[in-house]
């Protein structure tokens, strides 16, 4: 047995069933060994979405996605992927070739120090230079990428690491290290004080984030709220914590949120943060949320905690486990009618109202339209740009997903994940929802998907810009547009019958239900582009 | 605010890449480091001194917490811990000021440990703020190197009593 059968049979006693990757010499002893074990390989068109397509997996699974590129170029190239995962807290386990140990600093063809360069994007990374090393650390990289704040880990394996040979393998049962034990079980004591503040409180609110569904606290959660009619509010991360109808849901939060919801978590007394940064984009002033109420913050990673805003009562843990301990305890509480009564006129006062072009595609009403035509457990990805903002705004969760790159923002990512999320449950109806920027940052993955027959749904707004740039030059620079032009886009078309595509193009409104049925009907790959008026705004 | 960071880590290739990186990524600014060996081989300690308001000295501490290859992090004034520091400077002498040079290294308790005809090599091992003085006093003098190891620190006894 050598380095990389140890490599594959590790991964098989982790329960990997996907790798996604790209091929080359340094990490072709492990694609090798590869071949004598169950493990599906996937051939994604660039290492980027190789990592992406991980993370898409990683998010329907709980479990850590996995990829596998080769030296130098491959390394670099999954850069973006990783630091896309890190910046969502999204598991993954990324492997990546190396030259020869004994050529590792002579700058030979296709050496990148790639534990250096991710150094700063990664939970941790390991350069295995020792064969026997390599159970215990892949051991270790999935428990790392997996508890605690969850992210990515890379192990760097060279080529002579994986042909040397491995004395007594052994998968070890359990990790052992000193210097990582995160915490899960939150603090009775602060837990108790939380209960208290209820008590007293008259118009509580959560602020729900990603946390929430990579601990699958949801569940919990949704339980207290609808308990004590609590109202819940989201961060982009946190869209789908509540079904977007329910009763207790106001709506997501952000200078790109709803008026509404922003509104409700100012005026609230008891503001819950659970599994959130509060990161600029969702409270760009974090002296609001403290005036005038208790705000009390809960998440796993205790550096969170006090980095962008100081809470009067901090819990550090798990967010099921806390919330399980919550709806575990008895309290009294007011009843909050006039609160949800409060929140509900401002919900009405405050919908936004847009005037749609009728002459183009209004993605406002298309998205909402089309959720409503999507399964119940359908799985939604929206991409970076006004798309993402309007898939935000106006999609429809009832008992599926919501994901995106919300922390990286990272154009191009939704292609590749809802891949990856089909690969994981291919029952599942998964759509991607894309610019026509984004599109052709990820299009090479059309031949992914057809190779390996996976149905994807992909949707493009095209209008012919980098419309998020565009708008953004048009508020500030007035219209002096630069670089935002995307005239020479492809013919769509054409593309997609290129890779043998179901293709449909709505130009207005006017038919859209009947395409939008037709598009979803049958578990097949298909493209529908939309024609948006290009003068769009999502403000 | 001046604060000293006596960081335990692990002993492996690159762990002071990743706590340097990470005073460099988050902005923190690094005044002194000084890294050596433990009683146990496996474990290095790391000295850093750092300043900045509150927020950031918590922020640091936490950062550092989550590090993996860090085992303890512990965190302390300049006023109740035991500081040193070793300087090596060398000056340009000639017979005009070599009494002079003689009595201040007299005076802060700082040795000669090199001479040529004209040059010599001044060792102190002190508190940081003697260190300083010795450096200020030298200026009059023309130095022509100097060497710092960084503050070394540890909490004071009394405090490891409580």
């Amino acid at each position: 047995m050598n380095g990389a059968d140890a490599l594959v049979k590790c991964l098989t006693e982790e329960g990997v069933d996907t790798v996604f990757g790209y091929p080359g010499v340094a990490i072709c002893p492990f694609y090798n060994s590869i071949l004598d074990s169950d493990i599906r390989t996937v051939l994604i068109r660039t290492e980027q979405n190789a990592a992406h397509a991980a993370s898409g997996m990683a998010r329907m699974t709980g479990k850590p996605g996995v990829c596998a590129v080769t030296s130098g170029p491959g390394a670099t190239n999954v850069i973006t992927g990783i630091a896309t995962a890190f910046a969502d807290s999204i598991p993954l386990v990324c492997i990546t070739g190396q030259v020869s140990t004994n050529l590792i600093g002579c700058d030979v063809f296709q050496e990148a120090d790639i534990t250096g360069a991710v150094e700063s994007f990664v939970k941790y990374s390991y350069l295995v230079k020792d064969v026997n090393d390599i159970p215990r650390i892949v051991k270790e990289a999935f428990h790392i990428a997996n508890t605690g704040r969850k992210g990515p880990v890379l192990i760097d394996v060279p080529i002579d690491v994986q042909n040397a040979t491995i004395r007594n393998f052994k998968y070890p049962e359990e990790v052992k290290l000193r210097t990582y034990k995160p915490t899960v079980k939150g603090n009775m004591a602060q837990i108790k004080k939380v209960l208290a503040e209820f008590s007293k409180a008259k118009k509580p609110i959560i602020c729900a984030g990603g946390g929430v569904l990579l601990s699958e606290a949801q569940f919990e959660i949704r339980k207290f709220a609808e308990k004590y009619n609590i109202p819940v509010v989201s961060t982009m991360m946190g869209i789908g914590v509540m079904p977007t109808e329910h009763p207790m849901y106001f709506g997501m939060v952000g200078n790109n949120g709803k008026p509404y919801a922003n509104k409700a978590m100012n005026e609230s007394d008891l503001l819950i943060m659970v599994g959130a940064r509060v990161a600029d984009r969702a409270v760009n002033q974090p002296d609001l949320i403290t005036k005038g109420k208790v705000l009390v913050h809960i998440d796993v990673d205790p550096a969170e905690i006090g980095k962008n805003v100081g809470p009067h009562i901090p819990i550090v843990g798990d967010c099921k486990s806390i919330f399980e301990d919550i709806n575990g305890s008895e309290f009294e509480c007011n009843d909050f009618k006039a609160w949800i009564d409060e929140l509900n006129t401002y919900k009405k006062d405050l919908a936004v109202v847009r005037k749609p072009n009728p002459k183009y595609v209004d993605p406002a009403a298309f998205i909402d339209m089309l959720s409503k035509n999507m399964k119940d457990d359908a799985v939604y990805v929206a991409d970076v740009g006004q798309n993402q903002i309007w898939s935000c705004s106006y999609h429809i969760v009832k008992d599926g997903r919501f994901m995106t790159s919300g922390g990286m923002g990272t154009m191009g990512y939704s292609i590749p994940a809802a891949m990856g999320v089909k690969c994981a449950c291919p029952d599942k109806q998964v759509v991607a929802v894309c610019g026509d920027g984004a599109f052709q940052m990820s299009m090479c993955e059309l031949a992914t998907m057809r190779q390996h027959d996976i149905n994807v749904k992909i949707i493009v707004l095209t209008n012919n810009y980098l419309g998020m740039v565009r708008e953004y030059q048009h508020y500030t620079y007035k219209d002096a547009y630069s670089v935002v032009d995307l005239s020479g886009n492809p013919d769509l078309e054409k593309l997609s019958s290129a890779y043998d595509m179901k293709f449909l193009r709505l130009k207005d409104m006017k038919d859209a239900e009947k395409v939008i049925k037709e598009f979803l009907k049958k578990d097949e790959s298909a493209l529908l582009e939309c024609l948006i008026d290009p003068m769009d705004t999502v403000k | 605010m001046k604060r000293i960071y006596s960081v335990l880590v692990e002993n492996r290739s690159g762990v002071l890449m990743k706590v340097a990186g990470l005073f460099c990524r988050r902005g923190f600014n690094i005044d002194s480091l000084a890294v050596g060996e433990t009683d146990d081989p496996k474990v290095s300690c790391m000295t850093i001194v750092s300043s900045g308001d509150e927020r950031t000295i918590e922020q640091i501490e936490k950062q550092l917490n989550k590090k993996l290859d860090v085992i303890k992090v512990k965190t302390f004034d300049e006023k109740i811990s035991v500081t040193r520091e070793l300087m090596l400077v060398k000056v340009k002498y000639n017979k005009n000021n070599r009494r002079d040079i003689m009595e201040i290294c007299d005076i802060l308790k700082a040795n000669i440990v090199d001479m040529s005809k004209h040059f010599m090599v001044i060792q102190i091992c002190d508190r940081p703020d003697k260190i300083e003085i010795l450096l200020n006093m030298l200026k009059e003098v023309s130095i022509v190197e100097v060497a710092r190891t960084g503050v070394l620190a540890l909490q004071k006894c009394s405090e490891t009593d409580k």
